[in-house]
């Protein structure tokens, strides 16, 4: 018997060594992410682990460019997001709920075409967009606006799987009641779904920070640098053809910390919705 | 239900058409003129203005517009021409064959999007012109407003959405495939004509053939790589976490899922960093003596393997803590029972694991596998942030050894190439190749769901 229980305990004292191993394996190189934004550094390179220096000064330094307008770029970004929040959240659950808990003809035919539609990859219509919104004189931010909330009506599936979920004879026992649909939707419909709607306006308010492709194609045509978004400005300022990167490389790194601690705080705030939402997805195809 | 809808006894239209009033048979010409006759006001008045709109656009900009759809644009080249008119030479720009294609392809989706309305016209039409037959009630004006919001209302929550999804997807991918059968490329930049099938030729047989078999070799290559390890080793992790006497699970899982929050750009283009020659990682290992010499994991003077299995590792840092979650979600969820009964008989842990749980997750996870598995063919942001492509390979046209069909997509129209014409024959290749891949594991799973 004793035996055993050690040989259990030894067990799970190398089950919680591998743990520990792959745990510092994934979190190191974010640390040496966080450790470079505070390293002193000319060399737009950062080769050492632990910083030979430590130093604030590319905190300071990235609100005080003014060839990168670091804060405009946040106030840029933070109007976009909050917007296209509020729009895309609104498109993706009508659309959602629609598809999930009503029946009507086009019922099928559009969520086949949804299917085929996505699979096109997303960069095959950049070029188009591009045309289209130069066409409208609109390569600003509100045509990344546009884009942003244009194509929100296709996101539906994750939430449609949760709308799934909730049994359908709550709304037939309210319409025999003699509810309408549309007081169905707002007194019974969108009360329940309010983790669903907290994780679609999430997931919309992250995408424009971390959005480099698009924004890039719409906003660098203007080439002021005060009209980009925090992550084209970002990825600009070490991508840039003018050869600046590596005296502003510990300053980049400096800005992208300070954009990722709040999405990191969204982020573990939203994981558990997030699992809902892909296992909600994955068995109903 | 209580509530069965009124189904009246169908009439053709042909009938309609004979026997239905004046303003029945105008309907057919003269769309909403039945829904005003039976006081539909506000129907009617948006069904009629649409036609008149369309009719005055249709004959003033329409047929212009569909004209140069099909030639786009007769001024090929740049040229000076004899204005007899004014008596001087004037020099002719060659029309702009992109916005020509783009306003043609709106002009058809304005003239589906009418023919949309006029059946739906018709269909009310006969709808009114049978209630009448029979006698019933027609709905008023009011009623039919109030059915927006009940029994309509689908159309009411879909309309703003679908017109975004028109505008901003189903326009650009049908302007983006038109042009896979134009000659848009660096030597027709902005006058271009329909060449059919020869950009299709090109990338499969002509100069870029050399190119895109290798690419698309790597590229599933690629995707079965990243799935399945990310796939495998998820579930292996979250078997870890889940495992008896493992405490603070959430905290162990939060650990994992934090490098998703990082934006890609940025771990990715630091991983980048971190993984060049002259970067942490080589530094560290020359420090241990674990190595003499730096190592070429990703730049230019990589191997094509080499940087080939790096990207394939650093996307399992990326890709195991998603197939983590989700796997763990699935874990939490299996029956016991079977566990049980075969620890009874003595099964170890690698007999249960291999015979039971992995088959069971694999199982649920079929579905999302497939995803997975299409997402990794369009996998853009590892292969772009990390190499870039890199190493070039001097046998490809525009591409890397570790470009994947999007990557090379995306210089094919962005880079020194611009080749738009080959990068839309990519963007539907690589459709099809999705598509086919769907289309056969839905079948599969579906076969295995009916049982």
């Amino acid at each position: 018997m004793k035996s055993y229980s050690n040989q259990r305990r030894l067990s799970l004292i190398f089950r919680y060594i591998l743990l520990t191993l792959l745990a510092v394996l994934w979190i190191l190189p974010i640390i040496w992410i966080v450790l470079a934004s505070f390293s002193y550094n000319d060399t737009g390179f950062v080769s050492t682990f632990w910083p030979d220096k430590f130093t604030l000064q590319n905190y300071i330094g990235i609100f005080n460019n003014s060839q990168y307008p670091f804060g405009y770029w946040i106030r840029n970004t933070l109007v976009i997001s909050i917007l296209s929040m509020i729009i895309s959240t609104f498109l993706t659950i009508s659309v959602a709920y629609v598809l999930s808990r009503l029946r009507f003809a086009f019922r099928k035919p559009f969520l086949q075409i949804a299917l085929v539609l996505g699979m096109f990859p997303g960069f095959m219509s950049m070029i188009a967009l591009y045309y289209i919104l130069k066409g409208l004189n609109m390569l600003n931010l509100g045509g990344l606006l546009l884009v942003y909330v244009g194509g929100a009506g296709l996101g539906f599936y994750v939430a449609k799987g949760f709308f799934d979920t909730i049994p359908r004879s709550i709304d037939e026992a309210a319409e025999i009641d003699g509810a309408t649909k549309w007081q169905v939707f707002v007194h019974i419909g969108l009360p329940l779904s309010k983790p669903m709607i907290v994780y679609t306006a999430l997931t919309s308010f992250i995408a424009p920070w971390t959005d480099f492709i698009f924004s890039g194609i719409i906003l660098s045509t203007s080439g002021d640098a005060k009209t980009y978004t925090v992550a084209y400005g970002l990825y600009n300022m070490v991508h840039t053809t003018k050869g600046n990167a590596t005296a502003y490389f510990a300053q980049f790194v400096a800005g992208c910390v300070i954009i990722a601690i709040p999405i990191t705080i969204l982020f573990v705030f939203m994981q558990k919705f997030y699992v809902n939402g892909i296992t909600a997805g994955a068995d109903k195809g | 239900m209580f509530k069965r809808k009124h189904n009246p006894p169908k009439a053709t239209y042909r009938e309609v058409f004979s026997k239905g009033s004046a303003a029945t048979k105008l309907s057919f010409f003269l769309m909403g003129s039945n829904a005003l006759e039976n006081k539909q006001w506000v129907k009617g008045f948006c069904l009629m203005l649409s036609e008149i709109v369309f009719l005055i656009w249709f004959f003033l900009s329409g047929i212009p517009t569909l004209n140069s759809l099909a030639t786009l644009g007769t001024v090929k080249h740049k040229r000076v021409v004899y204005d007899a008119a004014q008596g001087v030479y004037v020099t002719k720009q060659p029309s702009n064959s992109v916005l020509l294609l783009l306003f043609g392809v709106l002009a058809l989706m304005i003239i589906a999007a009418i023919i949309g309305l006029y059946i739906v016209n018709l269909k009310s039409t006969r709808h009114n012109y049978v209630l009448k037959r029979d006698g019933e009630h027609i709905p008023s004006n009011g009623e039919e407003l109030a059915s927006l919001l009940d029994t309509r209302l689908h159309a009411t929550l879909m309309a703003v959405p679908l017109v975004g999804i028109l505008l901003f997807t189903v326009l650009p991918t049908v302007f983006m495939i038109s042009m896979a059968f134009t000659n848009y490329d660096r030597q027709h930049p902005i006058a271009f004509s329909w060449t059919g099938f020869q950009a299709f030729g090109n990338v499969l047989s002509g100069d870029l053939a050399g190119t895109f078999f290798p690419v698309l070799g790597w590229t599933i290559i690629w995707a079965v790589a990243a799935t399945a390890t990310t796939f495998f080793f998820g579930v292996l992790l979250a078997l870890l976490i889940e495992s008896k006497g493992i405490k603070h699970k959430a905290f162990w899982r939060t650990i994992f899922v934090i490098i998703w929050a990082v934006p890609q750009f940025v771990s990715l283009l630091m991983m980048a960093q971190f993984l060049d020659y002259q970067g942490a990682l080589n530094a560290i290992l020359q420090n241990l003596h674990l190595i003499s010499h730096p190592i070429h994991f990703i730049d230019n003077q990589a191997s094509p393997w080499m940087a080939r299995i790096t990207v394939i590792i650093v996307n399992m840092w990326i890709g195991i803590p998603v197939s983590m979650l989700v796997s763990t979600a699935i874990i939490q969820n299996l029956p016991t029972d079977q566990i049980e009964a075969a620890k009874i008989d003595g099964a170890n842990s690698f007999q249960i694991f291999k015979s039971i749980t992995f088959p069971q997750i694999l199982y649920v996870m079929a579905p999302s596998l497939i995803q997975q598995f299409i997402g990794n063919i369009n996998n853009f942001n590892v292969i772009y942030l990390l190499t870039g492509g890199a190493p070039m390979n001097a046998k490809y046209n525009g591409a890397g050894s570790t470009d994947l069909l999007v990557t090379w997509l995306y210089n094919l129209t962005f880079g020194q190439e611009q080749r738009y014409n080959a990068s839309a024959v990519l963007g539907i290749l690589i459709f099809i190749l999705s598509a086919t891949f769907s289309l056969i594991a839905y079948r599969r799973t579906n076969a295995f769901k009916e049982g």
